[in-house]
């Protein structure tokens, strides 16, 4: 059993024998109260958003799900396409599934997908993945400082925030649990 | 060879921080408080049902300095002040880390009112201009700032009153969700006249002794800083102490030795007032700072 100190985002727990994960996430505590642990979950079945609040003490039941490696083939008009090396069985996320994560795909890539019986609900993908800059303000020369930022597109369409040396056709590490820069790659 | 860019990034914010420490010492030296440094380690802290110490050999780290505050009160010492680093355990969200920074003062001779007007004066020192923008809120901070009762709070915001939330035991996710995120959206608001039984260390008010002179300060929806008049009974704060260890023991949670030094030197503790604010939200608010990872260089993720 989970306690509330397991409650995070990305958190997977049983509901009333469905499977869901903490996609929002807040500890509050008002001046000398109790912890409260404010959840959005997703019903990874249903794809359904709700809102719960949890008291410490608490338990929760954690989600036995499968994991499987597979490898991303493609994306078509069914969502994304990922296969089994060792069997070659094929399974497809649709959008819902991936969420942000649909970023961070690169062709090939090898992940691990989460079966709930027969069915793929969810994704975990390498905690880094490399991506080219397609889309960023020119760097202006003498602009050295340490920590300015500014925001920058990458191939997949997916924009976040960068130093200011960063260009276009910069190829750039990103953290695909945070969704943020970590660093240039060298090539 | 790149430094490290999450760390780099905050430098805005880590040199904000800096010039609001400054102020505040400043602000607290000019009208001749003590600053004091008292044990981050200690045998026990001030049992308080919902506040978790994290265990260091046998001994604790201190979640507030308040107990050696107060010895030092008893000990003749008028106007202290303290920032240090506290330790809660388990406390991790937006507004929330397990180690941060405490401005901690106390005052002899007076109530909690003469608290709430230093509240005043030291956001009018760290902010001149009267105002200021958190997250899209204007805050005009002229004085006076708003004092609510916490009853009149639920009756204004809350669906229920204070009376039934205490009744259903749903006092704190009322005040969380329903009242907090109003409080102090125009004007600072100091939430006053605490039930007597959700203050650990509070003065009963002499007239209405089911209230507790406890207040907190929320500015744009951020708790800011809890306060009290001390309470100076010896042999209520036993009793409370006791009710709160047996709170603290019956869920399982470690033992703290009886504070028997703090319960004796109470005795000669005069009238005061102390409060408990704290530092890396008032730089969040100074900052306009959404999440409490922005005003520090490192949270416990990035070690």
């Amino acid at each position: 059993m989970l306690t509330c100190s397991d409650l995070r985002k990305g958190t997977k727990l049983m509901i009333d024998g469905e499977p869901h994960v903490i996609v929002q996430f807040d500890f509050t505590k008002p001046g000398k109260g109790q912890a409260l642990y404010k959840c959005k979950l997703r019903n990874m079945i249903t794809g359904a958003l709700f809102d719960r609040t949890y008291r410490s003490g608490e338990s929760f039941e954690p989600a036995a799900l499968e994991e499987r490696d597979m490898q991303y083939l493609y994306q078509d008009e069914t969502g994304y396409v990922f296969m089994d090396q060792k069997n070659y069985e094929q399974t497809t996320l649709n959008d819902e599934a991936l969420g942000d994560q649909k970023y961070f795909l690169v062709d090939n890539m090898e992940v691990k997908i989460l079966m709930f019986g027969e069915r793929g609900i969810g994704i975990t993908l390498p905690n880094f993945v490399n991506l080219r800059v397609t889309m960023a303000e020119p760097w202006v020369k003498g602009d050295t400082a340490a920590g300015n930022n500014k925001p920058a597109t990458v191939e997949t369409g997916y924009t976040l925030q960068v130093p200011s040396f960063v260009e276009e056709g910069t190829l750039i590490q990103i953290d695909t649990r945070t969704g943020e820069y970590v660093t240039r790659v060298k090539e | 060879m790149q430094g490290n860019w999450a760390l780099a990034k905050k430098r805005t914010r880590l040199e904000q921080r800096a010039r609001i420490v400054q102020t505040i010492r400043s602000f607290f030296v000019a009208r001749d408080f003590l600053e004091v440094e008292t044990p981050h380690r200690v045998p026990g802290n001030a049992p308080e049902a919902h506040i978790d110490a994290v265990q260091s050999e046998g001994w604790f780290l201190h979640t507030s300095p308040e107990l050696c505050m107060k010895r030092l009160l008893a000990a003749g010492y008028p106007r202290l002040f303290q920032l240090c680093r506290c330790w809660r355990a388990a406390e991790r969200g937006t507004r929330h880390l397990p180690e941060f920074a405490m401005l901690e003062w106390y005052v002899t001779g007076c109530d909690y009112h003469i608290l709430m007007e230093q509240c005043e004066h030291l956001l009018d020192s760290l902010r001149p201009e009267g105002l200021l923008t958190y997250q899209g809120q204007k805050i005009d901070l002229q004085t006076p700032w708003e004092r609510l009762t916490v009853a009149d709070a639920f009756d204004r915001y809350g669906s229920r009153s204070l009376q039934q939330a205490l009744a259903e035991d749903r006092f704190d996710e009322i005040i969380s969700f329903e009242i907090e995120p109003r409080l102090g959206s125009h004007k600072p608001t100091f939430l006053i006249e605490y039930p007597s039984e959700l203050a650990a260390l509070a003065r009963r008010h002499p007239q209405r002794p089911h209230v507790a002179e406890r207040f907190e300060l929320y500015i744009a929806g951020l708790e800011l800083a809890n306060a009290f008049s001390e309470l100076t009974d010896p042999v209520e704060q036993r009793q409370r102490f006791i009710d709160e260890e047996t709170l603290r023991r019956n869920a399982g949670k470690p033992p703290y030795p009886s504070p028997e030094i703090f319960l004796r030197e109470l005795e000669t503790m005069p009238e005061a007032a102390g409060i408990a604010l704290g530092l890396d939200r008032l730089v969040m608010l100074l900052t306009d700072s959404a999440a409490i990872d922005e005003v520090v260089a490192f949270t416990p993720e990035l070690l």
